[in-house]
């Protein structure tokens, strides 16, 4: 460096006006500014604000009438209904998923050829048809019997005596419901690390230990999300039960907006909100089975809320400190 | 980490462990080639070998986590996975060989922990799942074991929680806790940060010492030159060479015994 020592002199004299005395390294670095997503967030809102406007104050939806039907004893009949037929063929419908994909990850090609063939038959049938099948299928079998194959029977039904409409609606529904639910748990149990079968076999484990103490709990982690959105499809889909004859949420709110075509809108607002509801609630069991099976998967379990609310608080409190101290 | 050596356990025969003539094959590719081997009571056993030499096979052989094609496997002079019948051998049971297992102490190179229970569910689990002890003596036995591995202070911990180093003791717990008369080492330390590889090797070796029968795959030439009473060396699914450390490791007779050795020193 040969600069001329009058060179330096001059800059050290003449500081920016306008600028701090301060150092460059101890001054703070200024956030980038967003113009485009400050406008994005405002139109959000002008369109949200106008949405949850028009839903108040539009006299169409006659939010009276829906008060009126929303605790209605006959709305919560039919609410009723719908969770009987949704939490039986839930538990169902697992059941014989967790069965179905055993059977298809067996060794046997007859039980994976079996299994293959129900779901994708089950798969393939829209669940309303499965439904007006089994309502009908009293007509075609009168009796069902156990007993030998093709031989003398030991037991017998009188279908039409066994068959009311909630049972043909959990069976329709649990049959549908255990197709998809094997494939949920099929990826559950393929998710689980190949090593977590051989050191479970390496330990001599009994062979149903490794399965319901190693593999399963393993697999639950991601057999949760899937089969929770399987879950909220079936709460869904029981309206269809409606066209067996069995008055659920959606049934009762169909047969009243016959008898008061005025009142269907909000009727139909009635069901909406309860879906929600029921939605809502199983979103919650949700997050706390799933951080439940997170254990021992991460180093710490997501938090919940509520201490997502505090650390968020706790950090804003920093950034109001960090700024006024700088 | 403790330093002192471990007690040898106290009920625990150390097994003998004898490999016949064992041949493998993957498809159309031959692993094992006629592999004889007898490793005697108590011995520390080093299998050598460049990767693919079919030496991890061995070893799951030996515990019939693969099934030989041809030959067998003895432990104490009880044949593992099969049963004599007639001049031929017949297929154990699956639950059978389960409890063959239950015997045999396996060390895997990726510790394959069970990530949903604690480090003192893991090493207590196959003894309570086998019948053998209650929970609570169970528990005693995993609390002991860890405290000899130098983890008395995480049985509470969830195994992602460890470094590999101390999921590697935790799995040695493990398969302590089979009271096993054989333990079956897999590349325990290739998974390994380098710093962390001395503490795992530190419990081997107190194994060793204890007197258990021990065969261990691995590459770590100087650990086997130390604790090793016999080092085989294999290739190509064949034993080539086999002897004291003294012979193979520092006289090896074999054209590629050296080449192998060259590579790796």
């Amino acid at each position: 460096m040969s600069e001329p020592p009058g060179a330096a002199v001059a800059l050290a004299e003449a500081p920016p006006a306008d600028e701090p005395s301060k150092p460059l390294a101890a001054q703070r670095v200024l956030p980038l500014r967003r113009p485009g997503r400050w406008i994005a967030t405002a139109v959000v809102l002008v369109l949200a604000t106008q949405f949850v406007h028009g839903l108040t104050t539009n006299p169409f939806y006659q939010w009276d009438r829906f008060g009126y039907w929303f605790l209605r004893p006959n709305i919560l009949d039919g609410l009723l209904i719908t969770l009987e037929v949704a939490a039986y063929s839930a538990v169902l419908g697992l059941i014989g998923g967790i069965v179905l994909a055993l059977a298809r990850l067996s060794k046997s090609p007859v039980l994976r050829a079996v299994s293959w063939t129900y779901i994708w038959a089950l798969r393939s049938i829209p669940l309303i048809v499965v439904l007006l099948f089994l309502y009908n299928f009293s007509a075609l079998y009168k009796t069902l019997s156990v007993g030998v194959p093709f031989g003398p029977a030991f037991l017998s039904f009188d279908e039409s005596k066994l068959a009311t409409d909630m049972v043909v609606a959990v069976i329709g529904l649990s049959l549908n419901e255990a197709a998809y639910a094997a494939e949920v748990v099929r990826g559950g149990i393929l998710s689980v690390d190949q090593g977590q079968h051989e050191a479970a076999a390496a330990l001599g484990l009994p062979k149903s230990y490794q399965f319901t103490k190693i593999v399963f709990p393993q697999a639950l982690r991601s057999i949760t999300p899937n089969y929770v959105n399987q879950l909220i499809g079936l709460i869904k889909s029981t309206s269809l039960v409606f066209y067996v004859s069995l008055l659920d949420l959606f049934g009762t709110v169909q047969s009243m907006g016959a008898t008061y075509p005025g009142d269907i809108v909000p009727l139909l607002l009635v069901a909406t909100v309860w879906y929600l509801i029921l939605t809502s609630i199983v979103s919650v069991i949700q997050f706390y089975v799933e951080r439940y099976f997170a254990r021992g998967a991460t180093r710490s379990l997501p938090p919940t809320p509520l201490q997502k609310l505090r650390a968020g608080l706790t950090d804003l409190r920093a950034r109001i400190r960090r700024e006024a101290a700088v | 980490m403790s330093a002192k050596t471990l007690k040898p356990l106290a009920d625990v025969e150390a097994a003998t462990v004898e490999v016949h003539d064992v041949h493998k094959w993957y498809g159309a590719h031959r692993v094992l080639n006629g592999i004889d081997l007898t490793v005697r009571p108590g011995e520390v056993t080093v299998i050598l070998g460049p990767s693919g030499s079919g030496k991890s096979t061995l070893l799951r052989v030996v515990n019939h986590l693969e099934k030989p094609e041809i030959g067998h496997v003895s432990i104490n002079g009880e044949l593992i996975g099969v049963k004599r019948h007639g001049d031929r051998l017949k297929e154990l049971s699956e639950r059978t060989i389960l409890t063959q297992r239950g015997r045999i102490g396996f060390v895997f190179q990726n510790f394959n922990l069970f990530p949903h229970l604690t480090v003192l569910d893991n090493v207590a689990a196959a003894p309570v799942a086998t019948g053998r002890l209650n929970k609570p003596q169970a528990q005693e036995l995993a609390r002991e074991l860890l405290g000899r591995v130098g983890l008395a202070d995480k049985t509470g911990d969830y195994p992602r929680r460890l470094s590999g180093g101390q999921q590697q003791r935790v799995a040695i717990a493990r398969a302590l806790a089979l009271r096993p008369g054989v333990i079956l080492f897999d590349e325990p330390t290739s998974a390994l940060d380098p710093e962390l590889v001395g503490e795992v090797l530190a419990v081997i070796k107190d194994l060793a010492t204890s007197g258990t029968t021990l065969v261990i795959v691995t590459h770590e030439i100087g650990f086997a030159r130390e604790i090793a009473d016999r080092v085989v060396f294999i290739d190509g699914g064949k034993i080539i060479e086999q002897g004291p450390p003294s012979e193979v490791l520092d006289k090896p007779r074999h054209e590629r015994t050296r080449d192998f050795l060259s590579k790796v020193l």
